[in-house]
């Protein structure tokens, strides 16, 4: 098999004004099947999928933010969240959702996905990719 | 390695151009297509952030576009070079990625 691409999807949209969000998250998991190294980055309005306590029981829509926290089991690990995008939002990593992993290689331990990066190493993150798309 | 970055929002109602200026690498380039070319114009809110990273970017915007919204080369930001369809295919080319602001 040739090596693993490294794919990272780019989310910088809030959750439910525009379908952007939801139709990433439904990328992310059809190419999960794929088996490439796969990154995910929440940066600008982005940062509000991933809020705590979201109730969409009263627009009409599903309240997909639940999902995220099943991605450990298709072996999307790397949620990178930006620091400065969180901040000019006044929200603070514990603001946002516990999304964890079983890490197969260190004896099923639970560890966290997300990981609060700064924007220079957001920078860094999106420069270190072979394919980057969008939402 | 170096990425292209393609914008197509107007940086007045839209943070896209801006967040795309704080996260390039030197030596990447951003081609300002649709109505992202607004962000080219000279003496603007934003042209100085533009000027500021021109040195180490290429700053470049889609001729077609630029001029269907009455935007001649005189008008635009002097670093920023215009290019036409076949312009945007070899930016592609010559980058090693591709990143699209949406």
């Amino acid at each position: 098999m040739p090596e693993a691409k490294k794919f990272l999807y780019v989310n910088r949209k809030a959750p439910y004004g525009t379908i952007y969000a939801l139709e990433s998250l439904e990328v992310v998991l059809i190419g999960a099947a794929f088996e490439q190294d796969v990154s995910l980055a929440f940066l600008d309005d982005g940062v509000f999928q991933l809020t705590r306590d979201q109730n969409t029981d009263e627009i009409g829509v599903k309240n997909f933010s639940p999902t995220f926290r099943a991605l450990g089991d298709y072996e999307v690990t790397k949620l990178f969240v930006e620091k400065e995008s969180l901040e000019e939002r006044g929200l603070a990593p514990s603001d946002l959702q516990e999304i964890m992993y079983e890490d197969e290689d260190d004896d099923w331990e639970e560890k966290p996905s997300i990981h609060i990066v700064s924007r220079s190493e957001m920078a860094d993150i999106m420069a270190d990719q072979d394919v980057v798309l969008s939402f | 390695m170096s990425t292209l970055h393609t914008v197509n929002k107007s940086p007045f109602g839209d943070s896209a151009f801006n967040s795309c200026l704080e996260h390039c690498k030197p030596g990447d380039g951003i081609l300002l297509i649709e109505d992202a070319v607004y962000g080219a114009v000279a003496g603007s809110a934003v042209a100085a952030k533009v000027e500021a990273r021109a040195g180490d970017v290429g700053i470049y915007v889609l001729d077609g576009d630029a001029k269907a919204r009455g935007l001649a080369a005189g008008k635009l930001i002097k670093q920023v070079k215009p290019v036409g369809y076949d312009g945007f295919v070899d930016l592609v080319a010559e980058h090693d990625r591709t990143q699209s602001w949406l």
